[in-house]
């Protein structure tokens, strides 16, 4: 009876969210909407700030904006600075777990669940194949999708797989800590450096290079590798904590 | 009708029908492994959308990390129960 008023519920909210957007101008149909003067149509084209002409992949040089990735000309050149301040929320999140997990003497949490050999020796084999797609995936963020942010889990699972496969194993959370930092301050400090040698805070002080190439796009790749760096350290420092406890 | 639509049809059914299971399983453990199949579900759903970097992001965070770190909390709450 519950489940079926339940179901009740949920098929009248269905109905009233499909009335509502049928005949709603701010939802046209598909096909309906014209694009062309929409603000992601001047993102496509690189021409936010002037018309630069046709976007040819491979050819087009000296671009606004240089990745050939158009989520990533947005993420982390158009609007850069708010990919600052969401780097700076996944920080903040990591530093409340390690306020509230973290302590200065930590052991390995006490599972009901011993990997065998193995367990252990396959999950070395594979940690390698992970760590490295998440490095390729981090470093061509700015040619093909992923990014920092995918990239940078990657590597944090691939340490996860070395966690879980091995009740023993415990990493040197510190150089990660070290790593972390590191690369949030590179990251504000490109910014200061645009503000103070350029024009504007985080502005793209490198050449953009040919669309396409991987050395394009000038400041982008390594922001973007600063990205995965700084999320990889921080979410296998989380992991760090999640597993370990207080020893006595 | 294109075969693609069926495809995108079965995919959106198949959603709704794990999700609901993942709700109302009796084990626990089950639903943490339906919910990292509606993950795997929702990567496909992603690809047919023409949005791969969601797609990359889902299939690391959904069905990787997430699935893993609830079934160790599993694992460790099962044993401090045992002591108790």
């Amino acid at each position: 009876m519950k489940n079926f008023l339940a179901l009740l519920l949920t098929l009248f909210l269905g109905y009233m969210i499909m009335t509502s957007l049928a005949a709603n101008d701010l939802f046209p149909d598909q096909g309906a909407a014209d694009v062309t003067t929409r603000v992601s149509q001047k993102y496509i084209d690189r021409s936010v700030n002037g018309d630069v002409g046709e976007v040819i992949f491979g050819q087009a040089t000296n671009l606004e904006s240089g990745p050939a990735n158009i989520v990533t000309a947005i993420v982390a050149d158009y609007r850069s600075f708010d990919t600052l301040g969401e780097v700076t929320v996944l920080f903040v999140s990591s530093l409340g777990v390690a306020l509230l997990l973290g302590g200065p003497k930590q052991k390995r949490l006490e599972l009901n669940f011993h990997p065998n050999f193995m367990l252990r020796v396959g999950s070395r084999a594979l940690f390698g194949i992970i760590l490295m797609t998440g490095i390729y995936i981090a470093i061509h963020g700015h040619l093909t999708p992923g990014g920092g942010f995918p990239g940078g889990t990657m590597i944090a699972s691939s340490m996860l797989l070395l966690y879980l496969a091995d009740d023993e194993f415990r990493a040197k959370i510190k150089g990660f800590k070290m790593l972390e930092s590191a690369a949030g301050s590179a990251y504000v400090l490109i910014g200061l450096a645009g503000l103070f040698l350029g024009s504007y805070f985080l502005e793209n002080l490198l050449g953009n290079g040919i669309l396409g190439d991987l050395l394009s796009a000038g400041m982008i790749p390594i922001i973007y590798v600063l990205i995965g760096l700084k999320v990889g350290s921080e979410i296998s420092g989380v992991i760090d904590n999640f597993l370990t406890e207080e020893g006595v | 009708m294109t075969l693609i639509n069926f495809v995108e049809i079965g995919i959106s059914v198949l959603l709704i029908l794990l999700a609901f299971l993942a709700i109302n399983s009796k084990t626990l453990i089950k639903s943490v492994m339906f919910l990292s199949s509606l993950s795997m579900l929702a990567v496909i759903g992603f690809v047919l959308l023409k949005a791969p970097d969601v797609a990359v992001t889902e299939a690391v965070i959904g069905s990787g990390l997430v699935t893993s770190l609830f079934v160790f909390t599993l694992l460790a709450v099962r044993k401090v129960g045992k002591k108790a």
